[in-house]
């Protein structure tokens, strides 16, 4: 007879977590000498990486898609390929390699890299989020692990490889660019607390970051958001109605700084629907506005199957008919209250529309509702400057978004913020960073500060032994012999870095 | 107070007279007179505390028992495990335990048949042996001068008169030694073809890890072969990774007849030995399969165990851990061997397989002892006390071998300042 019971008669222990330690253990090795590498190795092994991952975008999008069902493969596309190229360029000047002197106040900094940094990657945005992070690591001279949602993981994991394959071919050590295969809270959250990392970079739920802030590591977490965007009466409203459009339809909405509220004053919301069904928004009815709230919200709990998912696929399930080339979906709550559950924040290409009867009352209104994404991001479409200020000046974010796609604006990418997918939220939001985080945020400077009246000539002393020269040591380790094998490992290695060295030459 | 719940100590000292009145006086009297009395009560990780208290770090690894460190918790819970389930087992009958730690152990060495378990490596090594003059119908055993493969009946014939003669187990006439590194030396004997097996560790760790000439063992199996003699690794200290590869002979182009491994397969926390044989080999097996019985050999918990420990020696990320290390101590080691000129003169180095050799007759036994004030515990070659013998784990991190290499550098003044003095002056 075939026993059927096939649960293991003994207990195995976590395969899992013992090989995510054994991958720390590994990013501190990395970390060790990659911390000595040069500027020049260094913007070396980040531009393989950022061609690495640009070559592979569109397929990592595509497979994050079918992977998630989250958002739009196109979008995807070019928030991974923004994630390697454009992120390298806005931060190539910035050195974080060479020790800096001041002269004058006979300082001297010597950068000092974290060491290991553990990185939350979310379900919603994994593969951007890994190119981003990795790349911050890369150019901030720091080892990640990277742990992704398990609902992306397969993706992640995949697009992890990829980049570390890069990363070790232009000469970075093994072990730079890791990644968690099967996370699992319990894993996770060892991992966070454990005392061999040394930042945790947490994107995800507000519950991921808070266990990140709790876990007794220096961490960078990031908040939720639940961006307002007002409307003024002083705004161009059609190019104010396609921003919004355009910002809520880009990957159906499942970056953090997207609009979760369209706000206007009473005397423009004629003007505002108006444009906004132009734009290719579908405006609801009180009847569809009902639908809609029931279905995005199982009592007060968001509905998970809809984020991500196309205005369109939404509508239907909802019950709401509107045409196919509807791009985002707007409920009208007349009165801007506070307990609506349409005034929360939605991953999803679905924007509340709501109008106040004068901007002391949208102020109001949009300082309660941003508390509900504390220290994330806001967006004001207009031309009446004094208003823009009061709005940022009174609204608990730390970006306001000025007549541009909040989504994509926010995140550094319709704007000259810095390039992010960690949107820091700052005392408000219960974070220790306020700003679009950047390598700059993963060093930390030893300072040599001479006493005031004390004669020094910083210039002149030698820095050269803050780096160390790449040495080539015969490696002791033996391998398995077999006479086909004419060429070394790092021989082979060599090979690559002269193969790159050129490419890049070949390029000034 | 040292109260175990079982059996209590007043102090070290206490223990230390009981341990030389019940147990071994010999011992006892040897380690404190040079000068590392150790007493090792807790010990964690790639750790060890003595009974004052000292910690200690670990580079001795009782030849590689200690691989993953001590009680390494994925182990232990593997044997704890093991406990709610299995026992020792019946050495009559097929096992589970057994059946799947020998194909797992099979399968890391494929031109191999069976794995045959025993209780530690000695035993592995009768077994090595007995299968060898099996195979061969002859009797006559080679090994090198200075190899070392035990302590019981066959293997302590193989190795140096120290421990055979005391005991009257010497056997000049059925076991022969060859200078190693001296392949000629070896075909002399083979040539008259009446050897059954030669036996030899893939780097000889008694004798302080002499690394072999290019080409040596590859030769020495070929003669082998010739002369129809069957070609035995002893794995004991260079299995399980320890060299950059799952087992030392793999490295140097060899496919031996026979090879033995121990110590660090149980994990370092239930004894258990294998000898892995080819297929013709291995006919006694067939011919009659309780030839060779042991009833400590290849228990369940120790197949368990020991089916775990290739598996993690198996993860990749084990692997580079292991090329780190050793590429760490292959360059700090180089570095401090420029600062001790004087007296620290050469690095034996395969992996994490390493012997330091200082330029004095007992030296390493010096350094030994200004390692131990200074926190490190490693164990000078007793074959060569001219050689360290330099042992760190798989699983070591960063900072443990940083750690190493600051105490090793403060410790060569203390090692000169004892090499000065009379009493080690030969």
């Amino acid at each position: 007879m075939i026993d059927r019971n096939t649960e293991p008669r003994l207990n195995v222990p976590d395969r899992d977590l013992s090989s995510a330690r054994m991958k720390v253990n590994r990013a501190a090795w990395a970390a060790k000498y990659y911390q000595r590498f040069d500027r020049n190795n260094v913007l070396l092994i980040a531009e393989a990486v950022a061609k690495a991952g640009y070559d592979r975008a569109a397929e990592f999008a595509d497979w994050t898609v079918r992977e998630t069902g989250f958002g739009v493969v196109e979008h995807k596309t070019l928030k991974n390929q923004l994630s390697t190229h454009n992120l390298l360029d806005f931060y190539r000047d910035m050195d974080l390699v060479t020790p800096r002197v001041d002269q004058e106040h006979k300082i001297i900094e010597i950068p000092k890299p974290a060491g290991v940094v553990f990185a939350l990657a979310p379900a919603t945005n994994p593969v951007s989020t890994i190119y981003y992070k990795a790349m911050l690591a890369v150019l901030s001279r720091n080892a990640i692990v990277i742990s992704p949602h398990p609902l992306a993981k397969e993706c992640s994991v995949e697009a992890t490889r990829h980049l570390a394959r890069a990363a070790e071919a232009a000469g970075a050590p093994a072990g730079l660019i890791q990644c968690v295969e099967n996370p699992t809270v319990p894993l996770v959250q060892d991992i966070m607390s454990s005392d061999k990392i040394d930042v945790i970079m947490a994107t995800g739920g507000d519950a991921m970051v808070r266990a990140a802030y709790s876990s007794g590591n220096p961490a960078l977490g990031v908040g939720s958001g639940n961006a307002v965007a007002y409307v003024d009466p002083s705004a161009q409203v059609d190019a104010a109605a396609r921003c919004l459009v355009d910002s809520k339809s880009f990957d159906n909405s499942v970056l953090c700084t997207n609009e979760s509220v369209c706000l206007t004053l009473e005397e423009n919301r004629g003007n505002v629907e108006r444009a906004l069904r132009t734009a290719g928004a579908y405006i609801c009815n009180e009847a569809d506005t009902d639908r809609l709230r029931d279905y995005l919200w199982n009592g007060e709990n968001f509905n998970v199957a809809a984020v991500g998912k196309s205005a369109v696929w939404i509508a239907e399930k909802a019950g709401i008919r509107v045409s196919p080339s509807v791009k985002i979906l707007v409920p009208v709550v007349a009165t801007p209250g506070q307990d609506d559950l349409l005034f929360r924040e939605k991953l999803c290409p679905v924007l509340t529309l709501t109008a106040a009867i004068d901007f002391q009352q949208a102020m109001t209104f949009a300082k309660h509702t941003a508390k509900r994404g504390a220290g994330h991001s806001a967006a004001f479409h207009g031309e009446d400057h004094t208003r823009l200020v009061a709005f940022s000046n009174e609204v608990p974010v730390y970006r306001v978004v000025v007549n541009a796609p909040c989504s994509q604006g926010a995140a550094g990418f319709a704007t000259h913020l810095p390039p992010s997918f960690m949107i820091g939220t700052g005392f408000a939001g219960r974070s220790s960073i306020g700003e679009n985080v950047g390598p700059q945020h993963l060093v930390h400077w030893t300072r040599i500060a001479f006493g005031r009246d004390v004669p020094a000539d910083v210039n002149g002393i030698d820095l050269s032994a803050t780096i160390a020269p790449v040495t080539n040591i015969t490696s002791p380790m033996a391998t398995h012999t077999r006479p086909s094998s004419s060429t070394s490992r790092d021989e082979l290695r060599q090979l690559i870095l002269e193969e790159l060295r050129n490419l890049k030459e070949g390029e000034l | 107070m040292f109260n175990y719940g079982y059996f209590s100590f007043d102090s070290k000292e206490d223990l230390l007279e009981k341990a030389a009145e019940y147990w071994n006086p010999g011992k006892v009297s040897f380690w404190k007179g040079v000068g590392t009395p150790m007493v090792i009560d807790r010990r964690e990780g790639y750790q060890l505390f003595d009974m004052s208290g000292k910690r200690l770090i670990d580079l001795h690894l009782n030849g590689g028992t200690y691989n993953f460190g001590h009680r390494h918790p994925e182990l232990v819970e593997v044997l704890k495990s093991g406990l709610d389930y299995f026992d020792m087992g019946n050495h009559w009958f097929p096992s589970v335990a057994r059946a799947a730690f020998a194909e797992k152990l099979v399968k890391t060495a494929p031109h191999m048949k069976y794995a045959i378990f025993g209780a530690g490596g000695a035993e592995a090594v009768e077994i090595a042996i007995k299968t060898a003059r099996y195979a061969t119908k002859r009797k006559k055993i080679v090994s090198i001068v200075n190899g070392y493969h035990g302590h019981s009946g066959l293997s302590v014939a193989t190795g140096d008169e120290r421990f055979s003669k005391i005991f009257l187990a010497d056997r000049p006439d059925e076991f022969i030694k060859v200078p190693f590194n001296d392949a000629d030396a070896l075909e002399d004997v083979l040539k008259k073809g009446d050897v059954a097996g030669f036996i030899i560790e893939t780097i000889p760790a008694t004798a302080g890890f002499p690394m072999p000439i290019n080409g040596y063992l590859k030769t020495c199996q070929d003669l082998c072969h010739k002369y129809g003699t069957k070609f035995i690794s002893d794995e004991v200290q260079t299995g399980l990774m320890r060299t950059g590869v799952m087992w030392g002979w793999q490295g140097y182009d060899l496919t031996p007849d026979i090879f033995v491994c121990g110590k660090g397969l149980g994990g370092g926390l239930y004894p258990i030995s294998a000898c892995l044989v080819t297929e013709e080999c291995g006919q006694w097996q067939v011919e009659d399969g309780a030839a060779h019985i042991s009833t400590a050999g290849g228990s369940e918990l120790g197949c368990l165990v020991g089916h775990h420990v290739i598996e993690m020696l198996q993860r990749p990320e084990v692997v580079s851990n292991i090329d780190f290390v050793a590429q760490f101590f292959a360059t700090s080691m180089a570095e401090m061997m420029k600062r001790h000129s004087d007296l620290f003169v050469g690095v034996r180095q395969r992996g994490v397989v390493l012997g330091l050799e200082f330029d004095h007759p007992e030296g390493a036994v010096a350094v030994s002892r200004a390692l131990y004030e200074n926190g490190i515990w490693a164990i000078f070659s007793s074959l060569d006390k001219r050689v360290l013998q330099f042992k760190p784990g798989v699983v070591k991190d960063v900072e443990l071998c940083q750690e190493i290499m600051d105490r090793f550098d403060s410790a060569m003044p203390r090692a000169r300042q004892l090499l000065k003095s009379t009493r080690w002056a030969s």
